[in-house]
């Protein structure tokens, strides 16, 4: 990025009429982006049961604003059971994509590898396709082999999910991969077990983890696969706000949405942070 | 690279073999061939006017007593009443009431039972749902049927759904693309040429919404724009619209189109920074220093260098809005609905599984024509992911 670069890299000749109306539009569509999620923050603490702001809100009066809906999620069995099982889905999803993904990548970076067009494709292909269509299958198939309604069948499902963003971000970062270092590793002895884990994980680590973070983003919202083929036991948070949405809308769903806004800040951040140790910028290419 | 393998055998099995199976199901259907084996049969040797031979009258009978008894006839009746209706009832009515012996020939008792058995519409029913493989689905996907002579013809006016949704689905899809590709391409812009601390809060504003869940994003739609929400609430308040006159702005077509909007914009974004930011701001100035207008420049010099982000852009939100189910399920109300929402349709509700797997098939061949194009244009191990 050049430092030399001006705001307006177009419009250089002062025109402020049409750099104002520019700027103006920019504004807009950057409100367009945030204050539908800017929103929901104030709105979960209303005291009142309504999705909007009371004349009490308005005027900051502090009686007007309440914890009774965050009370109430926390106090809620069917909320609590589908943060864990967001969690234990989500977290075993990840790590196998995580693994299954890195030695996938590893393999596709190799230089004789056959097919490789083919194969990537196939591998990202869970990413591209509808998912209503994946989780038509899944029902059918999963069902047939005993593991519809089950926190197994369901964590497959997602792993297959999340496969894609593990090996796209792990092959970005394996691009900028000197394979001397590898060489140089065999050169001194070290055999090829011993080379992946002293020096070419520490190495990739930052992009595996990110990843791994994309992955688990994926599991964590997912909801379509989940209203296939999850029974009331293997219900999670996504699946949760959708009944609260479709079914009886309570101001809860913006106390979840909330948490949930939050933790969607902490994981941009973590990606963020682990793109700037990784230095090469992996994905924006 | 054996190391792919293990990958390749899971997504086989976990993703690749579900796909398989509805595609499978979406052209073969064993119910009725299975139960009817005989009866099949016979009418395999009949012309298909008129009515069949006393033989079928009597293999009829025999198999749907015992599809009764294997508590299979109520899956049977329901294939055949999707080419016919009516015969749901008219096969449970018949199988509860015909008698275990008849001294008579069974066409006259059944036809006693009921009229309908008189009817050669019924029988050419039976026998077109009686084949294991099928292309039906498929036909009534693209709103034709079978006529009973065997030749392909459109639906009649009234049944005919598929065709105009998935043009729906089409334009809706691609006035989402064009409304992205407005709102992105400017803030991209601005993004890629600013300096690097702004460029990177502004960047924020488009990773947060990213990165916010689906069902937030759809949520705070509702909130915003339903009858008693927000947007509605300030424009009363400032005194634009009266407390009566409030819009409609959800559960219909406009909240689908505004809401996708929104959770897709980014992914025109992002592809639009990473090639703008490439863009060396010289090539501007030297534009300007050669005498061209800023619309000139922009127009020779800076958009035919964004093309392949327009295209990278375009196609992914594209792909991903004909596929897209969760936002139209939630605030597109009924005029708002497009293919997903048929494909859940009739997988949950209906149950007409071969006919989901059938326009899921239609939709999935049509991704798959764009995912090989952007392939092509673009190159899918640059999907942008941030």
């Amino acid at each position: 990025m050049s430092i030399l670069n001006s705001t307006g890299g177009t419009r250089q000749v002062p025109v402020p009429v049409g750099r104002y109306a520019y700027l103006t539009f920019c504004a807009l569509v950057f409100l367009f982006l945030v204050a539908p999620i800017l929103v929901i923050v104030p709105l979960s603490f209303n005291a009142e049961p309504y999705f909007t702001f009371t004349e009490g809100m308005l005027r900051f009066d502090a009686e007007a604003y309440s914890l009774r809906w965050y009370r109430e999620i926390v106090e809620n069995e069917e909320w609590r059971r589908s943060l864990v099982n967001s969690l234990t889905i989500g977290i075993s999803a990840t790590v196998l994509a995580t693994v299954l993904g890195t030695l996938a990548a590893l393999g596709l970076a190799n230089a004789h590898m056959p097919a490789r067009r083919l194969v990537t494709g196939l591998l990202i292909s869970p990413m591209v396709t509808p998912v209503i269509i994946a989780a038509a299958g899944m029902f059918f198939f999963y069902s047939s082999i005993g593991l519809g309604q089950t926190h197994l069948g369901l964590i497959l499902a997602h792993t297959a999910l999340g496969i894609p963003f593990v090996v796209i971000t792990v092959t970005a970062t394996l691009a900028g991969f000197d394979n001397n270092l590898t060489r140089a590793a065999a050169s001194l002895g070290a055999g090829p077990v011993r080379t992946f884990r002293k020096v070419q994980l520490p190495l990739i680590a930052p992009g595996v983890l990110s990843g791994g973070l994309f992955a688990f983003a994926t599991s964590f919202d997912e909801v379509v696969v989940v209203l296939f083929m999850a029974g009331v036991e293997q219900r999670t948070i996504p699946r949760q706000m959708w009944a609260g949405i479709r079914e009886q809308i309570s101001p809860a769903i913006l106390a979840v949405a909330t948490f949930l806004i939050g933790f969607a800040v902490l994981l941009l951040f973590a990606v963020e942070w682990l793109r700037r140790r990784n230095g090469s910028a992996p994905s924006r290419r | 690279m054996l190391l792919v393998v293990p990958l390749l055998l899971f997504v086989g099995v976990t993703f690749l073999a579900p796909l398989g199976m509805m595609l499978l199901r979406s052209v073969h259907d064993p119910v009725v061939a299975d139960a009817l084996p005989e009866t099949l049969g016979v009418l395999a040797e009949w012309d298909g006017e008129g009515l069949p031979p006393e033989a079928a009258y009597e293999t009829i009978a025999r198999e749907l007593t015992r599809a009764r008894e294997e508590r299979t006839l109520g899956q049977v009746a329901g294939r055949v009443n999707r080419v016919e209706s009516g015969m749901r009832s008219l096969f449970t009515r018949t199988a509860r009431g015909l008698p275990e012996v008849t001294e008579r020939p069974w066409r006259e008792v059944m036809v006693e039972l009921d009229e309908a058995w008189g009817q050669p519409a019924v029988w050419n029913a039976v026998r077109a749902t009686g084949q294991r493989f099928t292309a039906r689905h498929y036909l009534n996907a693209v709103d034709m049927q079978r006529l009973p002579d065997g030749s392909v013809a459109r639906q009649p006016e009234e049944r005919r759904i598929y065709l105009s949704l998935m043009w729906r689905t089409l334009w809706v899809s691609g006035a989402i693309t064009v409304l992205c590709l407005l709102l992105g391409y400017p803030i991209a812009h601005l993004i890629a040429h600013s300096p690097p601390r702004r460029a990177n809060l502004l960047l924020l504003l488009v990773l947060v919404p990213f990165w916010t869940s689906l069902l937030v994003r759809t949520t705070a739609w509702i909130v915003l724009l339903q009858t008693q929400g927000v947007l509605n609430d300030i424009l009363v308040a400032i005194g634009l619209i009266g407390d009566d006159g409030r819009l409609t702005m959800i559960y219909n077509m406009t909240g689908t189109i505004v809401a996708m909007t929104h959770v897709l914009l980014p992914f025109m974004v992002l592809p639009l920074y990473s090639v703008m930011r490439a863009i060396p701001p010289r090539y501007m100035d030297a534009a300007a220093s050669l005498g061209a207008t800023p619309t000139q420049a922009f127009r020779r010099v800076y958009w035919p260098q964004t093309l392949p982000g327009v295209g990278a852009g375009s196609l992914l939100v594209f792909i991903l809005a004909i596929g897209y189910y969760i936002t139209p399920a939630l605030v597109g109300g009924s005029s708002g609905q497009l293919i997903s929402n048929m494909v859940a349709y009739h997988m949950q509700t209906s149950l007409n599984w071969g006919l989901a797997g059938a326009l899921g098939g239609i939709m999935l061949a049509g991704v798959f024509v764009l995912y090989v194009l952007y392939d092509r244009l673009v190159g899918i191990e640059r999907l942008s992911l941030s």
